[in-house]
């Protein structure tokens, strides 16, 4: 597929203590996982060693559905990476999933950079695989459904 | 057991600037802009250099307190303090820290200062230039979310979102720091005045945010001398006294991911109830406010969220007449603010509230008794304090 930005912006990489490895081998697979707690079930998002509620480690990655809301927006006019000089308006959300709690992930909103955004409204995940990247990583994308 | 708190017990003696530089231009290295600053505010005090004996700085200030004790010549160093993280927000909380070092006996002299020359280092509103990126920045910077305007300006696009307030409201803001930096010769933007069109045409840097909501970046020190309050009444200048100073944030507001359960704030929801016990003081009762500008929709959620109006009345109360010196319902920037004086991290604002205090201000408001500072809205840790006049202990 394409992708929404152009090349030459930074590359995630996994943390040298591995903490969100399993969440970037789940999107190169299209699965989208993220951490429960075994204990009392919370949902822990970004990826953290321990439950922030009863303070257990024993987390355990989950898959959740690829289906969320937007909970924020913005459009980026400025660009302040040499990557996307010239390259116009994009699109950020913040989108909470319903299916884990209402956790929120930071993603771009696919489609026309101009186009309105609605707070509340649905989308789904759209897995971005740079697979001839250095190192090969996947995004994850939002479109309205 | 008595009150802990540090209400009137440490005052803020002197005050002291270098000359403030478009970004990138100083002709004086960080370091010498440090100094520069630390030997006016001693001069201000009416004290020598030499004793002062504590140092206190935010958003790890480059300019190491052992180098600056040894290129001064102090005679000891006593207390040396950094708050940590949170940018532009350190700035009431490191004012704080050293009135509690005089406060408690472990520091009878401390300077609080920040100095900036972003040509010698990094700017602020760039993105980091690097070929992998790991941690919470991972899921943030390849999606094109780098820059500080980019970090918050979600969270003002949900507050807005969520009380209906227009974009009128973040122009007024903006349009009070241009008015009361025409009043003021230090200020960039002395000479540049703006007005509503103006600020209607600037282009958008991010939605909902034009280029006149975002602060300027520029180079310059800045420096306070804080000492116990009883020395301060035998001092040059009309002492402001330390009412009450409060940091932090509520709960998890660092939570990954832009996961803070609170989102649609400046992060003030504990912070300003904080401050507000300590000092004793009111909403009604502050007289003028310096409150950060990193961004205008910072402001506009720091006021409500320091009680000033209900996030309902922020329409009708963010006009300009209410913003402005000297007879507004609450002047805010009276100096032109970090959108049009000078961005030097927000000391300057705590500079400009002593002014007040001592009636030296150039958008003098009468009679300030109670004189307020909001540092950094929407980082973590935030923080906030209120200066006295001698009135108010």
């Amino acid at each position: 597929m394409t992708r929404y930005l152009p090349e030459g912006l930074a590359i995630p990489v996994p943390e040298s203590d591995g903490l969100s490895q399993p969440y970037w081998d789940g999107v190169a697979a299209e699965r989208l996982m993220v951490q429960r707690c075994q204990n009392c079930q919370t949902w822990v998002w970004g990826p953290e060693w321990i439950c922030h509620s009863c303070h257990s480690f024993d987390l355990a990655w989950t898959e959740v559905a690829p289906k969320a809301r937007i909970y924020s927006w913005e459009r980026v006019w400025h660009p302040v990476h040499p990557a996307l000089k010239g390259h116009g308006p994009y699109i950020i959300v913040l989108v909470e999933l319903p299916g884990a709690d209402n956790i929120r992930m930071i993603g771009n909103l696919l489609g026309d950079p101009k186009q309105d955004v609605p707070i509340g409204g649905s989308v789904e995940a759209v897995f971005e695989h740079h697979k001839s990247a250095n190192p090969p990583h996947t995004l994850v994308q939002w479109r309205l459904a | 057991m008595a009150t802990r708190t540090l209400r009137g017990q440490a005052a803020v003696a002197g005050i002291g600037e270098t000359t403030c530089y478009k970004h990138g231009q100083s002709p004086d290295a960080e370091f010498k802009l440090a100094l520069m600053a630390i030997l006016n505010a001693a001069k201000d005090a009416g004290i020598d250099p030499k004793d002062i004996d504590g140092f206190a700085s935010y958003s790890n200030d480059r300019n190491d307190p052992s180098r600056i004790a040894a290129a001064l010549g102090t005679k000891e160093l006593r207390f040396s303090n950094m708050q940590w993280g949170g940018g532009g927000g350190g700035g009431a909380a490191a004012v704080g820290n050293a009135a509690a070092a005089v406060a408690t006996g472990m520091a009878d002299c401390v300077v609080v200062f920040r100095s900036l020359a972003q040509g010698q280092f990094a700017r602020f509103g760039q993105g980091p230039q690097v070929p992998t990126i790991s941690g919470d920045m991972a899921m943030q910077a390849p999606y094109g979310l780098m820059s500080p305007a980019q970090r918050y300006a979600m969270k003002c696009m949900r507050f807005m979102h969520d009380h209906d307030v227009r974009h009128d409201a973040l122009r007024a803001i903006s349009l009070a720091s241009y008015h009361h930096a025409q009043s003021n010769p230090r200020a960039v933007m002395y000479g540049r005045p703006l007005d509503e069109a103006a600020y209607d045409a600037s282009r958008w840097i991010v939605e909902p945010w034009r280029l006149y909501d975002c602060c300027m970046e520029n180079d310059g020190a800045a420096a306070l001398i804080v000492v116990p309050a009883e020395r301060a009444k035998d001092m040059p200048h009309k002492p402001s006294y330390l009412l009450g100073a409060a940091a932090g944030s509520d709960h998890r507001c660092g939570a990954p991911s832009h996961n803070h359960p609170n989102y649609a704030s400046a992060n003030f929801a504990s912070v300003a109830p904080n401050l507000y016990r300590m000092a004793g003081v009111k909403p009604s009762e502050v007289d003028v406010l310096q409150s950060y500008e990193n961004f205008t929709g910072g402001v506009l959620m720091s006021i409500v969220e320091h009680g000033f109006c209900q996030p309902e009345e922020a329409n009708d109360f963010l006009v300009k007449d209410n913003l402005l010196a000297p007879g507004g319902k609450l002047p805010l920037n009276t100096s032109g603010g970090n959108l049009a004086e000078c961005y030097m991290h927000g000391l300057e604002l705590q500079i400009e509230a002593i002014r007040q205090i001592r009636g030296t201000a150039t958008s003098q408001v009468k009679d300030v008794d109670v004189s307020m500072v909001i540092a950094g809205p929407m980082v973590t840790p935030v923080s906030n304090c209120i200066f006295g006049s001698e009135a108010t202990l």
